[in-house]
């Protein structure tokens, strides 16, 4: 158990920049997500971590101690990979007791902590088995065995769970967050899924080209993200963004998306980092924040507007159905049986009070 | 009508494909069969039945006689014993040295793009541009003419192939397998010999077996480097070509008994060897 703090790092590869200057502080047993799309650097830092990769510029701390330069071996760390790298020649026993062996621990112990490990993951029958005779699930949970076997200090995660198909994965996803429960280790954990994310995390960290964009509780970059990526990159379906004018109505300001459309009033008393009236905005307002009016009156700081249905995608228990506000696309989550179909005339409520609102020339959150 | 020619057609030409190929199939085995054939039945025919026409093609009183006068009287046996120590310790020590050569460039690019090929290039130098400075060598460092010299010369000569040949195999290995035993504790020496060189197994069978049949079958650096103690069995055969004419039954039973060893080698590594010589194209 231990914290992993690191400053300035820098890395990367011929001529193109992976990791580009990261300071991140992880508190000891935490669960860490880094996310991002692919080519963000987040798999080079998690693999700098382990010590499979050598950084140029910048420390990593392992539990106090600098371990840039330090084989992978002395940094009790442990790693689960995408692909398992379960080796093939080996056991499910020989799989998860490589690490034990390697380190010359007496056999009775290994038995017992292998047996403990087996025990954890359900997979105490396959000991015998070797990793072309199991299921995908079964080889991530060796390869997880393979990990907790030997109670390291820090245990790190690269998109375990990106070949196993949707189901399964569900699965494996709980067992994971059961997992972190259940011993408390530091985990950093990989992955480009912000489902993923956004269900495991103690904390995101959310990573664009090389540096860190946001980082924070789940919800909070879920709530309050700073730039339109965050926004855009958090949430399923898509946050809708909208292009306005912020101007100046009574005491508050609103946003004026063009003649057709009411001006949508925000709440008063919010400051919007210095932008003046006139100001070209975005305005970001998540699927699930528009929804069918009820009630003979919006709530307080909704605006109602009467719109007519472009599309519908049922998914069972929500439906996304789409309108333009203004000529611009907004998708709606509304409840199954709220909308018959495309054609459809319905009233709906923006809930403003849980917009954010960006500059467009920056991307960051005003 | 129509049709039914519509259905005999291609079945009319698939039974002609089928002709055609076990044609060719059969004349390929002829050719490989058929000089093996004459080489054994040669080895036990009577000396009065070497080149009768029309050739016997079974001995009515087979005999063993070529096979005690090649193996006793022109020392067969030794070149036999010799071959067989030169050629098994030549294949092990460049297994070995070829698989730590071909782990470090693989893995650690040792020096850059050029050392890769220029061990492969070794290959391209004619032996006989070497053969002079090595046989001098050998000759002023007592190895002339020893075991241990053959073995130094065929080991070094056969490094390019093995090298190259396991070079290829770790290539193709997922990176990701020794990557979690480095993370698991292990030392990369531990890595190499505990994952990399299980997994890579059938690529040492195949290069193996290549290097054992290069060096059982080589002929001008035994005949230059060795005279009349570590003679190999290629080198004997000049005897049966002397001046009271040629020797077709001992030659033949010599021959006959060199073929033993690459027969066995070959049976042992033939499930690895297929494996092997594709390259991991099929991964497990």
């Amino acid at each position: 158990m231990a914290n992993v703090k690191i400053s300035g790092l820098h890395k990367s590869f011929g001529g193109v920049q992976a990791v580009r200057g990261v300071d991140l502080d992880i508190p000891d047993r935490e669960f860490t997500v880094l996310v991002g799309p692919s080519g963000c650097g987040k798999s080079t830092l998690l693999r700098s971590i382990a010590g499979l990769e050598d950084v140029e510029q910048g420390t990593i701390e392992i539990g106090g101690q600098v371990v840039n330069g330090m084989r992978p071996r002395d940094r009790d760390v442990a790693m689960v990979f995408q692909d398992y790298a379960l080796y093939p020649h080996m056991t499910v026993f020989g799989n998860i007791s490589l690490s034990l062996r390697a380190r010359g621990t007496p056999k009775p112990e290994i038995e017992a902590r292998v047996n403990r490990a087996a025990e954890m993951l359900g997979i105490r029958a396959l000991l015998a088995r070797y990793p072309r005779q199991l299921s995908g699930g079964q080889r991530q949970r060796v390869a997880i065995g393979r990990a907790i076997v030997r109670n390291p200090r820090v245990f790190l995660f690269d998109e375990p769970l990106s070949n196993l198909d949707a189901q399964l994965r569900d699965e494996m996803r709980g067992e994971i967050k059961r997992l972190h429960q259940e011993i408390a280790t530091t985990m950093i954990y990989v992955t480009h899924d912000q489902i993923e994310a956004m269900t495991l995390a103690d904390r995101i960290v959310l990573l664009r080209e090389g540096k860190i964009e946001q980082q924070g509780a789940p919800l909070d970059l879920f709530e309050r993200p700073a730039s339109l990526f965050v926004a855009g990159f958090l949430g399923s379906p898509k946050m809708n963004f909208l292009q306005g004018k912020l101007v100046r109505s009574g005491g508050a300001y609103a946003i004026d998306l063009g003649e057709e459309v009411p001006k949508l009033a925000l709440p008063p008393g919010r400051a919007f980092n210095g932008a003046t009236d006139g100001a070209k905005v975005i305005l970001g307002l998540r699927p699930e924040h528009v929804g069918r009016a009820a009630g003979a009156q919006p709530a307080p700081g909704s605006q109602r507007l009467e719109t007519t249905i472009e599309l519908v995608q049922p998914t069972g228990s929500r439906s996304y159905a789409s309108f333009r506000l203004a000529g611009q696309p907004v998708l709606s989550e509304l409840q199954a049986h709220d909308v018959s179909g495309p054609g459809e005339r319905i009233t709906i409520d923006l809930n403003l009070p849980r917009a954010t609102v960006f500059d467009p020339e920056t991307g960051r959150a005003l | 009508m129509a049709a039914r020619s519509a259905t005999a057609g291609p079945s009319r030409w698939r039974r002609r494909g089928d002709l055609a190929r076990f044609a060719i199939i059969g004349l390929f085995i002829l050719f490989v069969i058929v000089p093996l054939y004459w080489v054994v039945i040669t080895s036990i025919k009577p000396s009065n039945d070497y080149l009768t026409v029309p050739p016997v093609w079974f001995p009515a009183e087979p005999t063993i006689v070529h096979y005690t006068a090649a193996l006793f009287s022109y020392r067969g046996l030794q070149g036999l014993v010799n071959s067989l120590i030169i050629a098994s310790v030549s294949t092990v020590l460049s297994a070995i040295l070829g698989t730590m050569m071909a782990y470090s460039l693989a893995r650690f690019n040792t020096g850059g793009q050029h050392l890769a090929f220029w061990v492969l290039s070794q290959r391209f130098l004619p032996p006989v541009a070497i053969i002079l400075p090595i046989f001098l060598l050998f000759r002023s460092w007592g190895l002339y003419d020893t075991r241990i010299g053959l073995i130094i010369a065929y080991t070094f000569m056969t490094l390019p192939i093995s090298v190259w040949m396991m070079y290829a195999y770790f290539r193709q290995l997922p990176r990701s397998l020794e990557e979690a035993a480095l993370v698991d504790g292990l030392s990369r020496w531990q890595t190499m010999w505990m994952v990399a060189v299980p997994l890579a197994a059938p690529g040492i069978a195949a290069a193996s077996v290549f290097v054992f049949i290069a060096v059982w079958t080589e002929f001008f650096f035994a005949l230059v480097l060795t005279s009349r103690h570590a003679f190999t069995l290629p080198t004997v055969f000049r005897a049966f070509l002397g001046f009271q004419g040629a020797q077709y039954g001992e030659a033949c039973a010599l021959a006959t008994t060199s073929l033993v060893p690459s027969i066995i080698l070959g049976m042992l590594v033939q499930r690895h060897l297929v494996r092997g010589l594709t390259l991991g194209a099929l991964r497990g």
